[in-house]
């Protein structure tokens, strides 16, 4: 299992956008680096992030290999309800990791 | 004096050898990936709305901060759907394509991505109306990512 640092606040108020930050341990292996025999790596990325809430897509990314190692996304979602937030990491070589977060919506 | 001005003369020459060193996606290119992206009946993308903002000099280009912003009211049926971004001169023209879902409540994200060599960076949004709107970076980068790594 990869290590994920996620930053979700616990709770919110109606209507608030919150601001979702998510990084996942990943060397995302372009396929275009040579090693120090001279050969060139297999590509080994993650593919695809997506982050849902309560089932409803909130955002979801196509990555290519132009993304830094260790892929970190900001992005923001809208609390209208409490409930849960899943985030899924998927890519090459059956890359494929889940993390979820309760978040409690206040009056 | 005269020796300083050759090599003032000679300084745009070396600069444009340097900037052209890494082959890989071509302006043409990443034309290409941003037809691919949009379809074939999409409008030509305008400039305005989007807000690319990436540091203008870079030190190192295996993780440069990128965040991209689109003027949107996010309701269910007026925002923002997706935004990409491309490069020009990367080996691979693509670097993210992100999809926004109605619960974003606002239309920005950021990532940290690489850049092989000092180029221009084209963020692409298109909109619940099919509109298409876009703004691009021109970055330096001092120490490039040798080869993407």
């Amino acid at each position: 299992m990869a290590r994920v640092l996620l930053q979700v606040p616990a709770t919110a108020r109606r209507g608030e956008v919150i601001e979702i930050r998510a990084l996942i341990q990943h060397p995302m292996e372009t396929g275009f680096r040579p090693d120090a025999s001279g050969v060139v790596a297999p590509r080994d990325i993650i593919r695809r992030f997506a982050c849902t809430w309560d089932g409803e897509t909130v955002f979801s990314a196509e990555l290519h290999p132009a993304i830094a190692a260790n892929p970190y996304l900001s992005f923001t979602a809208l609390a209208t309800a409490s409930g849960t937030l899943e985030f899924a990491w998927t890519g090459d070589n059956g890359f494929a990791q889940t993390e979820t977060r309760r978040v409690t919506v206040a009056e | 004096m005269a020796s300083r001005r050759a090599v003032l003369a000679a300084t745009p020459g070396l600069l444009a050898v340097a900037l052209a060193r890494p082959a890989g996606a071509s302006p043409e290119a990443m034309r290409q990936a941003m037809r691919e992206f949009l379809g074939p009946d999409a409008p030509v993308p305008r400039p305005g709305r989007v807000r690319l903002e990436l540091p203008p000099l870079v030190e190192n280009g295996n993780a440069v901060p990128l965040s991209v912003s689109v003027e949107s009211p996010m309701t269910a049926t007026d925002r923002v759907r997706s935004i990409a971004v491309f490069t020009e001169r990367n080996p691979l023209p693509g670097v993210i394509i992100a999809q926004l879902g109605p619960r974003a409540g606002a239309a920005r994200f950021a990532t940290r991505i690489r850049l092989a060599t000092s180029q221009q960076i084209v963020a692409v949004a298109v909109m619940g109306d099919g509109s298409v709107w876009s703004d691009s970076a021109q970055v330096v980068v001092t120490l490039a990512a040798c080869v993407e790594s």
